[in-house]
């Protein structure tokens, strides 16, 4: 059995697998549940000087049968007293001593950043997390993406922390910036020691079309919420592989965080870099349970990959991530048709024919409703495959004929792009397009 | 009339006995999978008599990890392909899943259970290893559903087993006993092998244990036995003329149609006899082999029959005409079986009554006995201190599974009288930490 222990920034945990701060996280009995369900660590609903929520809180996307295909809150940090929570924290580290516990903190000044570092570490925590993210609510007091957004300030603040913090710290940042980097090279040069990413987004989540009020809906007016959940997912692991290939950034271990909810998300984020991964949507939509399909995703995928532990395969994806200036111009792949397969809904001729690059034709016998690829005009953009409703029914192709590599880059430096508008260098120079009178031949 | 042409061909035979749950494609899998909703405390893994994790496997499904759902299946069932068949899913799993609250259909697990286990043992995919011997041996008697569980179960935790089984073919009511559209014998009889590959019991066929001088051997070569014998032969109705040719018991008729199929030939008018789910099969069954006519007669009415609701459909849906309320006093023939003086009777709040003077006859040609089996009293009377039940079912504790006589476990038929294969192989598996358990407590 491969080993799916970690140790992150000198945090032990027996799996990667570690509830984000949260709701499911809001109190020792929630965590303890949850480390007896398998989950290896937890970072604690944020502590710091507690608050008084309101009513509704959550609010999500449904997307067809999907429910809570993206998810958004409004809730704050903890709203129990600090001493309760520390209680709890210390309760759980007894009954969990290998098991990871983090605090995740947020106050205001010098002096509360230093004493709430000195208690939790008191109550036995593992790590501590800066909340520098959520972008509701306590950013308008000056707190959560309003630190994560100005990276100056976050920077200061964790180098307070820094000076007092006798266990790992781990800066989790906001999304909600133009460039990750810049908040990454922050805490970077603060000195933390970790990075988490990424928090929730700033969002409205949808609207009450009768009240007229944003969800979620509190009495006759709404506020942005912080968005999360599967949707989020490729916004998160851009953001990590920014920081993960980033010179000053990459040393530090970065946890993944967003739209976590399968094994493959997991090895998805590992690939990219992470060396823990946090989980919050998942767990408050299936409960705890939801880890043993992760774990056993994990290592089946590890026992098939001969991987005997995390780091065999953290950030192996990051070699081909790359810009799109070194993309090989040469590779080709067109599109076939499975036509044993094919259920005849003729979504991938709708979609090539109006979306794309009217490369699919339909059959002229009458009765079969098999598409044909049109392969000259086949770009390889993969719409068609993406709509296919049946599993391995559109294929990609590798038609490649040329395999000498070449760049744009490559490309631009031999003088081989087009620069006029109207370069015979164009791309699609040769690209058939219907007749405008095509368009309308079912014009009534 | 039936709606069945006589099979003559293996492909005809097929054609007639189409597997009701047939394996499905890598699309339907991915569908049905994004359904489960991943209960809570599932409802359908607490009907399943061996728990498997279900909203885990269909989830594993979903996210391409099909090993690993078939790993969770195997885990808690050693037989979980056959059961994914042939458990009758609408009345425990499938009939629990919380999605019929709201008359959406149920999500099919049965079906994502075989689309799992065929993957593993299509690319034969090793998921499990014997264990590291422990020196002791175990005698299993009967490598049917109990037996077969039982020896995988001992195998990992390091135990020698060896199966002593009566006939030629391992898997007992699985490949001779159950409905030919439920399971095929190839696909029966893969798991075992499947099974056997990676965990390297013995299986000795055609050995009957019989008589108490091989009881004494296995005593003397075993550190303890399993039995999983399963019941005897149709029980007979001490009715005049039963000795008739063409009148057979149920199991055996069943049985001789899953060993030769097409080639079995089954005469244009059939009366079933019984009104439980083996009569249900076999009147099914002889539609699907081209009975002109197929008569399945119950002595009570429709309400009391024994039998799932789904299986008398599927007779009736195979043209089974359905009887009630009639007792069969003799059958009729020369030699052979030409018909059968039924009486009439009446329920008196549950006690049979025959109606005097309602005798009639009806022509046949062959009459099935669907009315139960026997139990293997006479066998298991030879070993000592083995106590029954007043049914001939041997006594067990019901979480070891030991018999009263302690270097004896059972499971299966012989302890319940009668169940599905799932419930034998939970009690194969649990028998065999049983047998760890007590034989741990001599040291």
């Amino acid at each position: 059995m491969p080993d799916l222990s970690i140790n992150f920034a000198g945090i032990k945990a027996p799996n990667p697998f570690w509830l984000a701060s949260g709701p499911p996280t809001n109190s020792g009995y929630q965590v303890m549940k949850a480390f007896d369900a398998g989950w290896g660590g937890a970072v604690w609903k944020t502590l710091g000087v507690p608050v008084i929520n309101v009513s509704s809180r959550y609010g999500s996307i449904n997307y067809r049968n999907t429910r809570m295909a993206g998810f958004t809150n409004i809730e704050l940090i903890t709203d129990r007293p600090l001493s309760d929570n520390l209680k709890e924290i210390e309760e759980v580290k007894k009954y969990f001593p290998n098991h990871a516990v983090i605090a995740s903190l947020m106050v205001e000044t010098k002096a509360e950043w230093h004493q709430i570092i000195k208690d939790s570490e008191n109550a036995g925590v593992d790590g501590i997390e800066l909340n520098f993210g959520c972008p509701h609510g306590m950013c308008e007091r000056g707190m959560g993406s309003a630190v994560g957004q100005e990276p100056s300030v976050l920077k200061t603040i964790v180098e307070w922390v820094m000076e007092v913090a006798q266990v790992p710290v781990i800066t989790k940042l906001t999304p909600n910036i133009s460039h990750i980097v810049e908040p990454g090279l922050a805490a970077a040069k603060g000195g933390t020691d970790a990075i988490s990413l990424i928090n929730t987004i700033k969002s409205i989540v949808g609207i009450d079309l009768d009240t007229f009020v944003p969800y979620p809906v509190v009495g006759d007016k709404g506020t942005n919420g912080g968005y999360c959940g599967p949707a989020v997912k490729p916004i998160a692991l851009e953001m990590l592989k920014e920081l993960a290939k980033h010179p000053e950034i990459k040393h530090l271990p970065l946890s993944g965080i967003g739209g976590i909810e399968t094994w493959r998300d997991a090895v998805e984020f590992i690939l990219l870099g992470a060396g823990s991964l946090q989980v919050c949507t998942a767990a408050m939509h299936y409960g705890f349970g939801i880890v043993r399909e992760m774990i056993a995703g994990l290592e089946q995928f590890m026992v098939e990959k001969n991987f005997e532990t995390i780091e065999d395969f953290k950030g192996k994806a990051l070699p081909n991530v790359t810009e799109w200036k070194h993309l090989d111009m040469n590779h080709k792949v067109i599109a076939q048709i499975d036509s044993s397969k094919c259920i005849g809904c003729e979504l991938c001729y709708v979609a090539c024919d109006d979306g794309a690059h009217q490369a699919i034709q339909l059959s002229e016998t009458i009765g079969v409703r098999v598409p044909e690829v049109i392969e000259e005009n086949c770009v390889g953009c993969n719409l068609c495959a993406l709509v296919c409703p049946v599993e391995q029914c559109i294929t990609m192709v590798d038609v490649t004929t040329n395999p000498t590599e070449v760049t744009w880059e490559e490309k631009t430096e031999a003088g081989k792009v087009p620069t006029t508008f109207d370069d015979d260098l164009a791309g699609g120079k040769h690209h058939y397009v219907p007749t405008v009178e095509d368009a309308l031949k079912f014009r009534k | 009339m039936s709606e069945y042409k006589r099979p003559l061909s293996e492909a005809e035979f097929e054609k007639n006995f189409k597997q009701k749950k047939p394996l499905m494609n890598q699309t339907e899998a991915f569908y049905e999978s994004s359904r489960c909703l991943f209960c809570y405390d599932a409802p359908c893994m607490n009907a399943c008599p061996t728990a498997i994790d279900i909203p885990l496997f269909i989830k594993q499904i979903n996210t391409g990890n099909v090993t690993g759902a078939a790993k969770t299946i195997f885990d808690a069932n050693w037989l979980g392909n056959a059961c994914g068949k042939v458990c009758p899913t609408g009345v425990l799993c499938e009939g629990a899943c919380v999605y019929n609250l709201q008359d959406v259909p149920a999500i099919q697990i049965g079906r994502l259970q075989h689309y799992a286990t065929e993957k593993v043992m299509r690319e034969d995919i090793e998921l499990f290893r014997a264990g590291e011997p422990n020196g002791r041996k175990v005698a299993v008697i009967g490598a049917g559903p109990a037996g077969i569980a039982c020896a995988c179960e001992l195998r990992v935790m390091g135990y020698e087993v060896d199966i002593f089984e009566a006939k030629e073919k391992p898997s007992g009511l699985t490949v001779y006993g159950i409905a030919p559209y439920k399971i095929t014998n190839e696909e029966a009889l893969d798991e075992v092998e499947y099974l056997q590959k990676q965990l390297g019991f013995s299986i000795h066929y055609n050995h009957p244990i019989s008589d108490e001088a091989a009881l004494k051997d296995l005593e003397n070569d075993y550190a303890a036995i399993f039995i999983g014998v399963g019941s005897g032969p149709t029980r007979s109705l001490l009715l005049k003329g039963e000795e008739k040719e063409n009148v057979v018991g149920a199991v055996e008729w069943i049985e001789d149609l899953r060993m030769k199929h097409h080639e079995l030939y089954v005469p244009e008018r059939v009366v079933v006899i019984g009104g439980g789910n083996t009569a249900m099969d076999a009147a099914s069954e002889s539609a699907r082999m081209g009975a002109k006519s197929v008569i399945l007669a119950y002595r009570r009415d429709k309400e009391r029959m024994g039998a799932y609701k789904f299986e008398y459909e599927t007779a009736i849906s195979a043209g089974v005409q359905s009887w009630f309320g009639i007792q069969p006093v003799e059958i009729l023939g020369n030699g052979k079986v030409e018909g059968i003086r039924f009486v009439k009777t009446t329920d008196q709040n549950g006690r049979l009554e025959i109606i005097e003077g309602s005798e009639f006859d009806v022509p046949c040609d062959m009459v099935i006995k669907a009315t139960g089996q026997a139990k293997l009293g006479g066998f298991l009377k030879q070993i000592s201190g083995l106590e029954l039940d007043s049914r001939n079912r041997i006594k067990v504790n019901s979480t070891t599974f030991q018999t009263t006589n302690p270097k004896y476990f059972a499971g299966g038929d012989a302890v319940n009288g009668g169940a599905e294969v799932v419930n034998a192989c939970f009690d194969g598996k649990m028998a065999a930490k049983g047998i760890d358990l007590w034989l741990d407590s001599l040291l």
